[in-house]
């Protein structure tokens, strides 16, 4: 049997806001099922968290907001996403996202928005089933 | 004094066999359980009957007590909601001061009976609302506050002798209850009549809600800095909210929420022993905080037990001797974490439900949360149905009528016992590894919440717990069926424009000096709050006073356990 790189996964939590049950109940069952995780902890700046992308290689980011600030904090980070050459990187985020966002969002790059109530197998299969395809 | 004795517990034992034998067997075969066995969220299993066998050695003098009376297991007054219901006090705030101001008004319009003050993430963080972290968050969840000026335009109109005002505010609370106190002088007010609480609980942020400023030491001396401050000239402020309610949001079970809670009340009735103050100076004004979830039982048989155990806490280990001092005095908010974003309208009868809990276990203040809280900030209407679900438990349910009406029930005396017992083994447990700091430099309590927080959503995940509208009866497509409250972007492009107008048409000479002294009082390991009421009259700013205070104590960097 061929033996596959795992994938690497970044969960990030932006801003200031300090709930960090979701991120990590997420970190946890996405190593579960068999991924190597990063967790940033709290309060990372935009470009702290894709300079820790950038060097631990990953390939999907999960970013986790539920302060209402995600309108000022995610343009920004695919912003420095795609100046870094990033942009082979898969994005989703997770939190408190007023539906009417999620269009505006899906626009500047991130591929999916997971609300609250959504099961961690969801999560775990889309990424499977999304991680891109890496030399 | 025993309520049975044993020659009738006998009897009973072998009329439940005989009923386990004759009577039970027959309704099995016909109606199997749902399930192999019953837990609550504590992981207690739970019987199917309870009986007077379950809690044979309850002594009822010693574990129960009359209501008003050690060990207040039964409610910390005589008449309980007979002679006052619990304060109504919703948590607000978003905006400017303004918009709270006005949301706080339209709330006592409405009946709540005491001010809660919600702060957003910058103000938590002790950065002004121009400091370059606060983009993007100034006053979306809760209100921004950077100067005396703002918290002078939020309790504009509000006299400060007729309401009782909680903040939630923990690093920057000393600056904040500052503040609180330059606005009473200004409205002549005496301080020895201001009333309300400071949440205060700093130790509960390095496990749990996580906004820490400082290091835990110095977060302890700054929490017990406000404690003898209030002791001193504020005696009808609740200098500290013990908080559990964070600690169960993040994942905590209902047994871990009370036992780390006590545990923490331990560790600042401990630092403030230190200061030399003397128990009873101090230990009437600590008061607690709760959530409430939906298993019912549990969580009424945790108020109670949490109510005799630090009784018992403050008179056997700390020789408590005013019975005042032995009193939890407790506000419970009903539980954001349980609340789902499908169905939304769901989210009221499970406040009810909470609310219900809550006042059936005696609390003295509640806040019910909103239906809409899983989307978005309290709409004016969401947050009215929440104040009304406790005015119909108040004046309509009937359960205000008489003191701990489930006081008795063989299966809340089992599950309160059963609560108190396990609290004991954790605090003990914590006694043998040194402390709350040392538990939370092992990260101890991180890992006991995050374990629980993902066991929890495993059950979930697996429908071993079912979600009503969120993993069982769901509806396809689901549509938002409610108006949701957005804060206008340009809430924070006015609030820098304040601020930075008001930096520069203060006296800054008088800022430097206030912040100067402040320096070297904190240097001086003194007691900082004389130094910062100063500093705040002098309208130094929330940022420069915390900024201060950094340079001092540094920062803390967060311990990461996932």
């Amino acid at each position: 049997m061929q033996s596959k790189k795992k994938i690497r996964v970044l969960i990030a939590k932006p801003g200031l806001d300090s709930h960090d049950r979701g991120a990590k109940v997420v970190a946890r069952a996405l190593r579960d099922a068999g991924m190597e995780v990063i967790y940033t902890g709290l309060r990372q700046t935009p470009e702290q968290i894709v300079e820790t992308a950038l060097q631990e290689d990953v390939d999907v980011i999960g970013l986790s907001i539920l302060s209402g600030a995600h309108k000022a904090l995610f343009p920004r980070i695919m912003e420095l996403l795609s100046q870094k050459g990033l942009t082979d990187v898969m994005v989703f985020a997770g939190g408190i996202i007023p539906e009417e966002d999620i269009a505006e969002l899906k626009k500047i790059g991130i591929k999916e928005i997971f609300g609250p109530g959504t099961p961690t197998e969801t999560i775990i299969k889309y990424v499977l089933e999304n991680v891109p395809e890496r030399a | 004094m025993t309520i049975f004795d044993e020659k009738q517990i006998k009897e009973l034992k072998q009329e439940r066999e005989r009923w386990e034998k004759t009577t039970l067997p027959k309704w099995l075969e016909q109606c199997k359980e749902c399930k192999s066995e019953f837990r609550n969220h504590s992981g207690m299993l739970i019987k199917r009957l309870y009986t007077p066998e379950d809690v044979k050695d309850l002594d009822y003098m010693r574990d129960l007590g009359f209501p008003g009376e050690y060990p207040f297991t039964r409610g910390v007054h005589a008449t309980m909601y007979r002679g006052r219901l619990w304060t109504m006090r919703m948590f607000a705030g978003f905006g400017t001061a303004a918009d709270t101001n006005k949301r706080f008004k339209y709330l006592l319009k409405e009946g709540e009976s005491g001010l809660s003050t919600a702060f957003d993430y910058p103000t938590i963080m002790g950065y002004d609302s121009d400091h370059p972290m606060a983009k993007g968050e100034v006053g979306v969840c809760g209100v921004a506050i950077s100067s005396l000026q703002d918290m002078e335009v939020l309790f504009d109109g509000i006299p400060l002798d007729k309401v009782t005002t909680s903040m939630t505010i923990n690093g920057p609370a000393p600056i904040l209850l500052a503040m609180y106190v330059a606005v009473g002088d200004k409205q002549g007010v005496p301080r020895t009549k201001i009333g309300g609480t400071t949440q205060n609980d700093n130790l509960k942020e390095f496990f749990a809600q996580k906004l820490c400023i400082f290091p835990p030491k110095p977060s302890v001396k700054l929490t017990t800095d406000v404690i003898e401050y209030c002791a001193r000239h504020l005696p009808k402020w609740n200098p500290v909210s013990i908080s559990g309610y964070h600690i169960r949001e993040a994942g905590a079970t209902a047994l871990q929420e009370l036992a780390f809670t006590l545990y923490d009340g331990i560790a600042y009735v401990e630092s403030t022993l230190e200061r030399g103050l003397k128990v009873d100076e101090f230990a009437h004004r600590l008061s607690f905080f709760f959530a409430s979830h939906n298993d019912f039982f549990e969580e009424i048989a945790k108020f109670r037990a949490a109510r005799r155990l630090w009784a018992r806490i403050m008179k056997e280990r700390f020789k408590a001797k005013n019975p005042r001092s032995m009193w939890m005095r407790m506000h419970v908010q009903t539980s954001g974490c349980t609340l789902t974003a499908q169905q939304p309208l769901n989210n009221i009868v499970r406040t009810t439900i909470q609310a219900l809990a809550a006042v059936l276990g005696g609390t003295q203040s509640l806040h019910t949360n909103s239906f809409d809280e899983a989307l978005c900030l309290p709409t004016e209407e969401s947050v009215r149905v929440a104040l009304r679900t406790q005015q119909i438990i108040a004046y309509e349910s009937g359960v205000a009528n008489t003191v701990d009406p489930l006081g008795g029930s063989y299966y809340v005396e089992e599950l309160t016992n059963e609560m108190e017992e396990k609290a004991m083994e954790y605090i003990q447990k914590i006694d043998d590894m040194g402390g709350a700091i040392a538990a939370i430099e092992k990260g101890f309590f991180q890992k006991e919440i995050a374990d629980s927080a993902y066991k929890y959503q495993r059950e979930v995940d697996e429908k071993k717990r079912i979600i009503v509208g969120c993993n069982e009866y769901t509806i396809e497509e689901e549509k938002c069926p409610i108006e949701l409250l957005r804060v206008d972007p340009k809430v924070e492009k006015e609030q820098v424009a304040r601020l930075q107008k008001l930096k520069r048409e203060r006296d800054n000479r008088k800022v430097k000096e206030t912040l100067e002294k402040l320096h070297y009082a904190a240097e001086k390991d003194e007691n900082l709050m004389p130094t910062i009421i100063e500093a705040v009259k002098a309208y130094a700013t929330l940022g420069e006073i915390t900024d201060v205070l950094r340079k001092v104590y540094g920062e803390y960097k967060e311990l990461i356990i996932i």
